[in-house]
C-alpha cells in the first residue's frame, strides 16, 4: 500500500501493519483454537474438586493439586472470562477491521469502476464454439446479441468507441462486498457481546402461585431490581402419560406497576415475556407444600347448578341443596398404587394430584375417597360430582431473568452475517464481452467472458448464449 | 405402507447400484452407467418418500404439530438422515462433474449404512421430547447441521483421494498423514459395526447411544483384553493402509479422476457447507439457546468445538484464497476440518463428558 511508499516508518505504520499482516491471523486463530480445547477440558468456572479429580487421572495423584494450582492461575479454570481471552478476541477483532480496511479501497474501486470493452487480446484465446457469424449487418447483430443476453438473464449494452462495437453485461458487481459485510458482521456480534457483559445482569426469580416480586437474585448473589413488580398467577406443568418426563409447563405471569396491572402474560420454555428490556423465561418449577395453599373444586349436585368452591387443607364446604358437607383431609402431589395395591406417594411435583375427602351427613362421616384431577372416574361421589381443578399456591414457577441491552446488536450482527455470507458465497461477479465485427454481408459474434466463481455454472449459461445466437442465424 | 418399506426398498437399491458402478468402472459401459444412475435414483426417490412418511407417523404419534416432529431425534433417524445427504450430494456431483467414478465409492457406504441400521434393530419408538427441545429453531439448527456434516463429509473423502493420488513417497508427510486417517476411521468404522450388532441400540437418541454405546464392545470394553485387542487391531488398520496406500492409489486412479477435480469438489462443498453451518448450526443454534435459556451463547464444550471447526473451515477459506495455498497442504486442513466434525459429534460427548457431568438434556 502507499504508506510504506511515504518512506516514514512510523510507530503508527508498524502497528498498522502488525495487525494487517496474515500471519496474527494465523496465530490468533490457532491460539482461540488451542486455549478452547483446553477450555473444554478443564470444567468452568467449578469446583476446584472436580477438575483435581480429573487432573489426577492424567497426571497422577501427586501433581495434581501443583498442575490444578498452575492451571488456576493463568486463568484456565474461567478462562472464557480471563483477560488474555478477551485480549485474544480483542487482537482478533482488530486484525479482523485493519485487514479489511486495508484491502477495501482496492475491492471499492473495482466495484464502482461500470464495465469496460475488452481490448482485441482478451477475444483472442476464444474458446471455440464461442464464435457465431449471422446474417446481418452489425446493428442488427449487436441487437440480437442483447436479445440473447436477456434471454439468459442478463442486461447487455451496445457500445461504440473508435469504430469497435462491443456489447457489454455485467452482473453481481456489488457481490465483491460480501466479504466485507460478513467481517463487519463478526464485530457487530463481538461488539453486542460485550455490551451484554457490560450492562447486562442475569439472574433468576421463583414465584409461588400468587405471589409478586419486585427484584430477582443477580447470578452472583446480589438484589437485581427489576423496576417493576412481576407476580405468578398460575403455573401449569404436564407429563408424558404413564411417565415423569415433563411435556410442558407454563406460567401465567402478570406485571405490575405504580400498583397498575399493565400486562398478563402466558410463557412456556422457548417462549419467554419481554417487557421494558427484562426478560422472562421458563426454567425449573417446583413444589411447595403450604397451608395457605388453596384447593379448588368444581361441584355438579344431582339437583342444583354447578358451583365452584375453594378452601384451604381441613377446610370443608357445604354441598349446595343437600345437608352433607366434604371436608379436605389429605393430599398427594403423585398418587399410585404399588403392586400389592398399597397407595404411595411416587414424587415430589404434580404429576398425578389427588386429595382425600371425608363426606358427612349431620355431622357423621359417610364416607371417605381419593379425588384424583386427571381421572374424571374418581369425581363421583355420594354428595354427586366433585371435580378436582386445581391446587393453587403450592408449586413454584422458577424464571431465569436476563437484560441485555446488547443482544439485539448480537441477533443484527447474524442477520448481517447471514447475508453477508449469501452474497459471498452465493453471489458471483460475470462479465461477458461479445465483440462484433461485420464482415462483408455478416457478422462475427465473439464471447468473451469472466467470473469470479461458480465456473461451471457460468459455463453452462455461456453455452446456452451461444446457442441462442446459433438460432438467429436463419 | 409405512416408511420402512421405502428405507427398505432404498437400502436394496443402493446395494444394486453399488454393484453396478463397480461394474461399470470394469467395463466402462454405457449402459452400465445409465442403469447405476437410475438405481441410486430410485433409491433416493424412495428413501425421501420414506423420510416422508415417517415424519408424519412422528407427527401422528407425538402429537406436536408437523413442524416440531422431525424424525432426527434419535441415531437411526440421524443415520438415515446422513445417507440421505450424502446420496443427494454425489447425485448433485455426478450431474456437475459428469462423472460416475465416485459413485463405486459413495453408494456402497449409503447400502451398507441402512443394512446396518435395520440389523440394529429398526424401531419406530418415538421418544417425547422434553420441552426445551420443542422449538421450530430446533428444527432449523438440526436439519441445517446435518446437511453441512454431510457437505463436509465428502469433502474429507474428496480431500483423501486428492492426498492419495498426489503422494507416492511412504515417508512424506502427507503420505503418512492420509493412510493413518483412512486406519483410524476404518477401524472406527469396524469399531462400530460391531457396537451395533452386539448391542442392537440403533434407536436409541444419540447422545445416549454416544454415552452409554459407542464402543463398548471394542475400545471401551469392560475386558481388558478385548480392550487391548481392540487397540492392537486399529493399530493394524493403520498399518495396513500405510503398507497398502499405494494399491489404494493406483485404484483411486483407475477411476480416471484428477487432481484438479478433486481438489474443486472439496472446496465447493466446503463453501457450500460453511455457510450452511455458520447459519443453521452456529446462528440458529444460539437463537434457540437464547430463547430456551436466556444465554445465546455460554462456552459450553460443544458450542465450544463448534465453534473450533468453524474456525478450521474459515482458515481452509483464506489459506486457499488469500494466500493461495493449494495442493496437499489444503487437502489436509480440509481432513483436520472433518476430523474436528467427527469429534464435536462423537468426541465431546464420548470423551468431555465421561470426564465430568456435561450431556443431560
Ligand atoms: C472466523 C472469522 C472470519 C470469517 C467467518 C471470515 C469470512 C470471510 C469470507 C466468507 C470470505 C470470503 C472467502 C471466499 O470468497 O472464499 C473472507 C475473505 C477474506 N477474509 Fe475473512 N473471515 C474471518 C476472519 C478474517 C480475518 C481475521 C482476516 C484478517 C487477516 C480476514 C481477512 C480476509 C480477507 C483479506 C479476505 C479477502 C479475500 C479476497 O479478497 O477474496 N478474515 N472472509
Amino acid at each position: 500500500m502507499d504508506k510504506t511508499d511515504t518512506g516514514k516508518n512510523s510507530i503508527i505504520d508498524r502497528i498498522w501493519s502488525f495487525f494487517a499482516s496474515v500471519k496474527l491471523a494465523v496465530i490468533v486463530f490457532s491460539c482461540i483454537s488451542l486455549t478452547s480445547i483446553v477450555g473444554t477440558i478443564i470444567e468452568q468456572q467449578a469446583a476446584s474438586e472436580n477438575n483435581i479429580k480429573l487432573l489426577a487421572k492424567i497426571f497422577g495423584i501427586s501433581s495434581a493439586h501443583t498442575v490444578y494450582g498452575v492451571l488456576d492461575y493463568l486463568g484456565f479454570t474461567d478462562m472464557f472470562n480471563s483477560w488474555w481471552f478477551i485480549a485474544l478476541l480483542f487482537l482478533f477483532a482488530m486484525n479482523l477491521v485493519i485487514c479489511s480496511i486495508e484491502r477495501l479501497p482496492v475491492t471499492w474501486k473495482l466495484v464502482r469502476q461500470p464495465q469496460k470493452p475488452l481490448g482485441a487480446e482478451g477475444f483472442g484465446a476464444g474458446s471455440p464454439g464461442r464464435e457465431v457469424v449471422i446474417k446481418a449487418n452489425a446493428e442488427n447483430a449487436g441487437n440480437k446479441a442483447v436479445e440473447a443476453l436477456k434471454k439468459i438473464g442478463f442486461k447487455g449494452e451496445v457500445v461504440k468507441s473508435e469504430g469497435l462495437v462491443q456489447v457489454l453485461a455485467e452482473k453481481g458487481r456489488y457481490s465483491r462486498l460480501g466479504v466485507y459485510v460478513t467481517h463487519l458482521s463478526i464485530l457487530l456480534i463481538l461488539i453486542g457481546a460485550v455490551i451484554g457483559l457490560k450492562y447486562g445482569v442475569g439472574g433468576s426469580l421463583k414465584l409461588l402461585e400468587g405471589t409478586s416480586s419486585s427484584t430477582a437474585r443477580a447470578n452472583n448473589g446480589k438484589d437485581f431490581p427489576l423496576g417493576f413488580e412481576l407476580r405468578c398467577d398460575d403455573f401449569e406443568v404436564s407429563f408424558y402419560p404413564e411417565s415423569e418426563r415433563p411435556k410442558d409447563y407454563k406460567s401465567i405471569l402478570t406485571v405490575i406497576e405504580n400498583g397498575r396491572e399493565v400486562l398478563t402474560q402466558e410463557i412456556g420454555v422457548n417462549n419467554p415475556l419481554t417487557y421494558k428490556g427484562v426478560t422472562f423465561y421458563q426454567s425449573t418449577y417446583g413444589f411447595f407444600p403450604n397451608r395457605e395453599a388453596l384447593f379448588k373444586f368444581s361441584v355438579m349436585p344431582m339437583n342444583s347448578p354447578r358451583e365452584d368452591v375453594s378452601l384451604k387443607f381441613e377446610g370443608s364446604f357445604k354441598v349446595p341443596g343437600t345437608n352433607m358437607s366434604v371436608k379436605v383431609a389429605d393430599f398427594s402431589p403423585a398418587l399410585a398404587v404399588n403392586s400389592k395395591g398399597d397407595l404411595f406417594t411416587f414424587a415430589e411435583s404434580m404429576i398425578n394430584p389427588a386429595v382425600f375427602v371425608e363426606i358427612s351427613e349431620g355431622g357423621k362421616v359417610k364416607s371417605r375417597q381419593w379425588i384424583l384431577k386427571n381421572y374424571s372416574d374418581t369425581w363421583r361421589t355420594p354428595a354427586g360430582v366433585i371435580e378436582f381443578k386445581d391446587l393453587w399456591g403450592a408449586q413454584y414457577t422458577g424464571l431465569q431473568v436476563r437484560k441485555d441491552p446488547g443482544v439485539w446488536i448480537v441477533y443484527l450482527g447474524c442477520l448481517v452475517m447471514a447475508i453477508g455470507l449469501y452474497i459471498a458465497f452465493f453471489m458471483s461477479h460475470a462479465r461477458i464481452w461479445i465483440r462484433v465485427k461485420e464482415e462483408k454481408d455478416k457478422t462475427r459474434l465473439t464471447i468473451a467472458a469472466s467470473i469470479n466463481k461458480n465456473r461451471i455454472a457460468f459455463d453452462h449459461r455461456l453455452d446456452r448464449l451461444a446457442a441462442e445466437l446459433e438460432k438467429t442465424k436463419s | 405402507m409405512d416408511s420402512s418399506v421405502f428405507f427398505g426398498v432404498a437400502t436394496i437399491a443402493y446395494i444394486l447400484a453399488m454393484v453396478a458402478y463397480i461394474a461399470y468402472l470394469a467395463f466402462r459401459g454405457g449402459m452400465v452407467g445409465v442403469a447405476a444412475t437410475t438405481v441410486t435414483i430410485i433409491g433416493f426417490v424412495s428413501q425421501t418418500i420414506g423420510f416422508g412418511l415417517r415424519w408424519k407417523e412422528f407427527s401422528a404419534i407425538g402429537g406436536m404439530g408437523l413442524l416440531r416432529s422431525v424424525p432426527l431425534t434419535n441415531l437411526y433417524e440421524s443415520l438415515v438422515f446422513f445417507v440421505w445427504c450424502i446420496i443427494l450430494g454425489y447425485l448433485i456431483i455426478e450431474w456437475i462433474y459428469k462423472t460416475r467414478s465416485f459413485g463405486a465409492f459413495v453408494t456402497p457406504i449409503a447400502g451398507i449404512t441402512l443394512a446396518f441400521i435395520s440389523i440394529g434393530g429398526v424401531s419406530a419408538e418415538i421418544q417425547p421430547l422434553v420441552p426445551a427441545l420443542q422449538s421450530n429453531w430446533l428444527l432449523a439448527h438440526v436439519t441445517m447441521s446435518f446437511i453441512a456434516y454431510a457437505a463436509f463429509a465428502i469433502s474429507f473423502a474428496t480431500a483423501l483421494m486428492y492426498l492419495a493420488v498426489n503422494t507416492e513417497d511412504r515417508r512424506s508427510f502427507p503420505y503418512i498423514f492420509w493412510t493413518a486417517t483412512i486406519g483410524l476411521f476404518a477401524g472406527a468404522l469396524v469399531a462400530m459395526s460391531i457396537d451395533f450388532i452386539t448391542l442392537k441400540i440403533a434407536a436409541r437418541s444419540s447422545q445416549a447411544f454416544i454415552q452409554n454405546y459407542l464402543f463398548k464392545a471394542t475400545f471401551r470394553s469392560e475386558y481388558a483384553a478385548v480392550t487391548a485387542a481392540s487397540f492392537a487391531s486399529l493399530g493394524g488398520f493403520v498399518f495396513l493402509a500405510w503398507r497398502y496406500g499405494d494399491a489404494l492409489r493406483k485404484l483411486i486412479l483407475s477411476f480416471s479422476v484428477t487432481p484438479d477435480m478433486l481438489e474443486d469438489i472439496t472446496y465447493r462443498l466446503i463453501a457450500i457447507g460453511f455457510p450452511i453451518f455458520t447459519i443453521g448450526g452456529l446462528i440458529f443454534g444460539a437463537v434457540w439457546a437464547d430463547q430456551a435459556w436466556g444465554k445465546y451463547w455460554s462456552w459450553d464444550p460443544k458450542e465450544t468445538w463448534s465453534l473450533i471447526i468453524w474456525f478450521v473451515y474459515a482458515f481452509y477459506l483464506h489459506a486457499r484464497q488469500m494466500r493461495g495455498w493449494r495442493g496437499n497442504k489444503i487437502a489436509v486442513l480440509a481432513v483436520i476440518g472433518f476430523a474436528v466434525t467427527m469429534f464435536t459429534y462423537l468426541g465431546v460427548n464420548l470423551l468431555l463428558s465421561g470426564l465430568h457431568s456435561y450431556g443431560g438434556a
